[in-house]
């Protein structure tokens, strides 16, 4: 992909940068749906888990793509900052960022990399110890272990509150990102207002919901 | 009114450069900012110092010519002007100005405040135009019809006067406001529809290949542009790219 001369220019650089987000959003969406199920139903819970556990297609598929997704999408993110930085060799002894741009449209690369620690944790809770399970030590299956899972990764407040902090990068990152990547593939029409709104209560509703979670099973068990 | 300014003062585009100290006194508040720098360099003249050197034309705001990135804000902290029209009644006795140079890769410093845009001229050589036969059978434009409501999109984005402030400004100084503003002024109307696949290839090949930034949609362009050109246009322009790059 990285080849073809058309990733070769700024703009398309930054089309792929939106559709990968806008890719990671869907995902995110999904897995977000799955969890709020933990909240009121467990069996509903686990056989969702269950499935996408253990479903070939999403498994060797999607889930190879959702991984390529996220490198893609980080890589990318470095090298355009790097790139960014130096078109301005020489910096501003004043530059009032704050007086033409938000905190966080400014900031991605921080919130990015705030997510991007995350997902590594995410990854050592609970894709690592799934990939052993199923594929290394090949346990039977069992598709009611995975609210107990949760539950139990959730109980220390340590971790309790690193992903409630990551969580709000999370949303300062959707809080821009979101709504940029309709501006990036050069969606700018008559639905664009509405296409915003819900860009913005997407970038509030998910991420806080998440915590929300977090602190459900925290506090529940 | 009294006031502290911290100039940037280079010899020229290989020397190092540097933030110096200047007061200035009984500066009117109807004074434009420009107007106050003549005053700095009256008496810097008088006293058998350099002068500072600044960017200026009309002083009218129509020729882009004035830049000044003015207590870390492209022309300064008004909205909508250019530095020739920025009032010293923006300001309060007392206060520290900074004022520096545009600053961009692609924008590099000459001496002290005047920095070479000639990068965006080959941005405009590189499709910034129509081709039109003068050869005496040309057709008036007028005759024409062109929806009011694309004529109108046009003419707002022709009101840039290629000032830079959007990649001065801009966090990634990137120039895809002001080239967004070239292309789509053409590619709205039927004159600059024939030629619209090549201009927005050319003229974001020509603006990659200067060192500008990647745009990341922060917004801080239209903010600081002192035309009001918007956003709008480097979704258009992103589109047009694409539509051109693969069909
Ligand atoms: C679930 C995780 C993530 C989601 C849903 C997500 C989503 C998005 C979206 C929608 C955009 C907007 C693209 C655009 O402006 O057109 C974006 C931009 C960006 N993302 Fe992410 N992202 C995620 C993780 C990350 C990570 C781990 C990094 C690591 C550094 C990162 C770095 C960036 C950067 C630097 C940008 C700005 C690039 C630009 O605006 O052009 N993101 N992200
Ligand atoms: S888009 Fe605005 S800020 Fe940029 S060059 Fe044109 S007039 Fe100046
Ligand atoms: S001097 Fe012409 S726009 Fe300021």
């Amino acid at each position: 992909m990285s080849n073809s001369p058309i990733l070769k220019s700024s703009i398309a650089k930054k089309i792929a940068m939106a559709l990968s987000g806008l890719f990671l959003v869907t995902f995110l969406s999904i897995h977000f749906f799955i969890n709020l199920t933990s909240v009121f139903n467990e069996d509903l819970f686990n056989t969702l888990a269950h499935f996408m556990g253990n479903n070939p297609l999403i498994q060797f598929a999607m889930q190879p793509v959702l991984i390529l997704g996220v490198l893609f999408h980080f890589i990318m993110g470095f090298v355009l900052d790097f790139k960014n930085r130096a078109s301005r060799p020489i910096g501003y002894a004043k530059y009032n960022g704050a007086a033409n741009a938000s905190w966080s449209s400014r900031n991605m690369i921080i919130s990015g990399i705030v997510v991007l620690s995350f997902l590594g944790l995410h990854f050592y809770d609970f894709w690592i110890p799934e990939m052993v399970y199923k594929y290394v030590e090949v346990k039977p299956i069992a598709s009611e272990r995975y609210f107990h899972e949760l539950v139990a990764k959730f109980n220390s407040p340590i971790r309790t509150s690193i992903y409630c902090f990551s969580f709000f990068f999370l949303f300062l990152h959707l809080w821009h990102g979101f709504n940029s990547s309709f501006q990036s593939v050069g969606m700018n029409n008559k639905y664009s207002k509405t296409l915003h709104k819900v860009g913005y209560a997407f970038a509030v509703i998910v991420p806080f919901g998440f915590i929300f979670i977090a602190l459900f099973h925290h506090f529940n068990h | 009114m009294k006031l502290a300014l911290k100039i940037w003062r280079q010899n020229n585009a290989s020397s190092p450069g540097k933030m110096v100290d200047y007061t200035v006194d009984n500066i009117e508040p109807d004074m434009s900012f420009l107007e106050m720098l003549d005053i700095l360099n009256d008496e810097l003249i008088v006293k058998g110092e350099d002068t500072v050197a600044f960017d200026h034309d009309c002083r009218e705001g129509i020729c882009g010519m004035c830049s000044l990135f003015i207590n870390g804000e492209a022309h300064g902290p008004d909205r909508l002007v250019t530095t020739c029209q920025l009032h010293m009644r923006k300001f309060k006795d007392g206060d520290t100005i900074y004022i520096e140079p545009f600053r961009a890769k692609a924008f590099p410093v000459i001496k002290d405040l005047v920095v070479d845009r000639s990068s965006f001229d080959r941005i405009q050589q590189s499709g910034g135009f129509i081709s039109v036969n003068t050869s005496g059978n040309t057709i008036d434009a007028n005759t024409i019809p062109i929806p009011k409501h694309d004529a109108d999109k046009a003419f707002d984005a022709a009101t840039c006067i290629g000032c830079g402030a959007c990649v001065a400004t801009c966090k990634n100084s990137s120039a895809m406001l002001f080239v967004s503003a070239k292309v789509s002024q053409f590619s709205l109307l039927p004159q600059g529809k024939v030629e619209a696949k090549e201009r927005v290839l050319n003229m974001v090949n020509q603006m990659d290949a200067e060192g500008f930034g990647n745009c990341t949609n922060t917004g801080a362009c239209e903010v600081e542009c002192p035309k009001g050109i918007s956003l709008e246009n480097i979704a258009r322009m992103n589109r047009e790219y694409l539509k051109s790059s693969l069909i």
